[in-house]
């Protein structure tokens, strides 16, 4: 079976989804993302939806669950790059993904994964804007 | 009403359900939905596919470019020979499941056309009609 | 006499008596003026004259009922020219006459073919009076009906116009609504403005709505919704500017406001220019170069 493949930037973990996913491959990318957190040691998630042309509920759920797990494991999921019509069809359907962080696109989610981890790490120095 | 074309297609898999969103994809730009419409019945129908998937025992899916003379649309019919729903009023209120979804499927896909009716009847089946039009 | 033997009778006296019907009812339409706008051409005009009356024959010898299958023809005919009516900029009337003003002629023939029979005309007479009325109906409805498609295109298109997304800063847009939002026009709105946080990749969206007399439910809870959305997609949203009517009607929808709100555009812009890190200070404040 396909599976989705999942990148290591840093001390993050990087999914891009570009297919029209069948249920069994966003399960088996939701199994492969919980033991890559823990192997990879990573301490954020981002999962690049910006080629969905459509979230349903399943997928809603999924990315829901994985926000929830990765949580757990200590790692921030962020969403990036769902697109304007996705996201009205989300809200509409009833799904408002509270639990998960998101951003415009893999950049925006990536400084907001390290924000959150100078926050935490505490005085790391201060960088210049 | 007048329809103008017709496709039948069995889900019997979740490979059928993306097969499903495809087609009624396709149908969709070809009935000239914008894009938000066109995303908002793709999502009802992989809803509604993968509904009579999981609780129907599977089904059959027919997508149907229908115009009343005025406008153009698109029709889903969606139809299983599984348990039924009981109390349909009930399956449509958000959070309503019978199984380990989250339960937005019938109220949600509802939400996302202009026209739904449920048709059912326990130990018989179930027939969904959904229509989004331009 | 029944209705089928004079659904046979009028099938009889239109094709024998087809040409002077036709010259009759377009002399008809020409004196009533059907012309006179310069809008519609004389060969227009007859070739819609010849077609309804050959339509209305084959139907007519099927019976009388406007609404069977067999003037299904005839009915998308008399659609299309009630269509291409209501472009020209004809009224309704004008083009309502263009059937009815058929029936005289029509009323002659009969009496000139059954001249000895008063009560087979007067049947008859009853008879066309009904099936043109019917047709004639059907021809003000596909008027309104294609009235109605344009104005709601153009209520589509006024939408689009009014509401334009405007860039405040980097990463900082806004989005002044003036004027009532019915839940169509709130639609058009906030997909421009979700589309517009994409090309312009901005993260924080200001919603103004000072000049936004009263909101129904519907639009409040597109209002919402919008947020919901712009949040999904990594952006947020401020509201700014909202009535007290309006803040009332929010809080009877019972929804959880999760809506950062500010009096003010420039309250709302102030705390955007935070959010991205920027600020605004008077330039006094600065060391500047005496002078």
């Amino acid at each position: 079976m396909d599976r989705i493949p999942i990148l290591k930037l840093g001390n993050a973990l990087l999914v891009t989804i570009q297919v029209d996913m069948h249920d069994r491959l966003a399960t088996a990318l939701q199994e492969d993302l919980t033991e890559k957190i823990v192997s990879a040691r990573a301490r954020g998630v981002l999962i690049d939806i910006s080629a969905l042309e459509i979230v349903d509920s399943f997928i809603g759920r999924m990315l829901d669950h994985i926000a929830a797990i990765s949580r757990m494991l200590d790692a921030e999921t962020v969403v990036v790059g769902m697109r304007p019509a996705v996201a009205i069809t989300l809200v509409e359907l009833g799904l408002s993904l509270s639990g998960v962080k998101t951003a415009l696109n893999v950049e925006r989610g990536m400084e907001l994964i390290k924000r959150r981890l100078d926050e935490t790490e505490v005085a790391d120095g201060d960088d210049d804007e | 009403m007048a329809t103008t074309t017709s496709d039948r297609m069995e889900v019997r898999s979740s490979d059928d359900v993306v097969r499903v969103r495809q087609q009624v994809r396709a149908r969709a730009v070809e009935v000239g939905l914008s894009l938000v419409d066109q995303t908002k019945i793709v999502t009802a129908a992989s809803e509604l596919a993968r509904n009579m998937l999981d609780y129907g025992g599977g089904g059959v899916t027919t997508i149907e470019v229908v115009s009343d003379g005025m406008r153009r649309g698109l029709r889903l019919v969606f139809e299983d020979t599984g348990p039924g729903i009981a109390d349909i009023e009930l399956a449509l209120k958000d959070g309503f499941t019978s199984g380990s979804g989250l339960g937005l499927g019938l109220g949600g896909a509802k939400r996302l056309c202009n026209e739904f009716s449920i048709d059912s009847k326990p130990g018989e089946g179930t027939r969904i009609v959904c229509a989004r039009w331009k | 006499m029944t209705t089928r033997s004079h659904a046979s009778l009028f099938a009889t006296i239109l094709s024998e008596h087809g040409p002077q019907i036709l010259s009759a009812w377009s002399d008809r339409l020409k004196s009533t003026g059907a012309l006179a706008s310069g809008r519609l051409r004389e060969a227009e005009l007859q070739t819609q004259c010849r077609t309804v009356l050959e339509l209305l024959s084959t139907a007519i010898a099927g019976g009388l009922d406007a609404a069977s299958p067999n003037y299904g023809p005839l009915r998308d005919v008399l659609a299309d020219v009630s269509r291409s009516r209501a472009v020209q900029g004809f009224t309704p009337s004008e083009t309502a006459t263009f059937v009815f003003s058929l029936k005289q002629p029509l009323f002659e023939a009969v009496s000139a073919a059954e001249a000895g029979d008063p009560s087979t005309v007067a049947r008859a007479v009853q008879d066309i009076t009904q099936l043109i009325d019917a047709l004639g109906l059907y021809t003000i409805e596909v008027f309104q009906k294609s009235r109605e498609e344009t104005i709601i295109r153009q209520q589509r298109e006024i939408a689009e116009l009014s509401t334009p997304v405007v860039k405040l800063w980097d990463g900082i847009l806004a989005l002044p609504l003036i004027g009532t939002l019915d839940s169509q026009r709130t639609q058009v709105v906030m997909e421009n403005l979700l589309e517009s946080i994409v090309a312009q990749t901005a993260e924080i969206a200001i919603i103004d709505i000072t000049g936004v007399p009263t909101v129904d439910t519907l639009t409040a809870q597109h209002l919402l919704k919008t947020v919901s959305a712009a949040r999904l997609m990594g952006a947020d949203c401020i509201i700014s500017g909202i009535r007290p009517q309006i803040a009332q009607t929010m809080v009877h929808l019972g929804v959880e406001l999760n809506v950062v709100s500010k009096a003010t555009l420039a309250d709302a812009f102030a705390l955007a220019l935070k959010r991205v890190g920027r600020t605004v200070v008077a330039v006094k404040a600065r060391e500047l170069p005496a002078g």
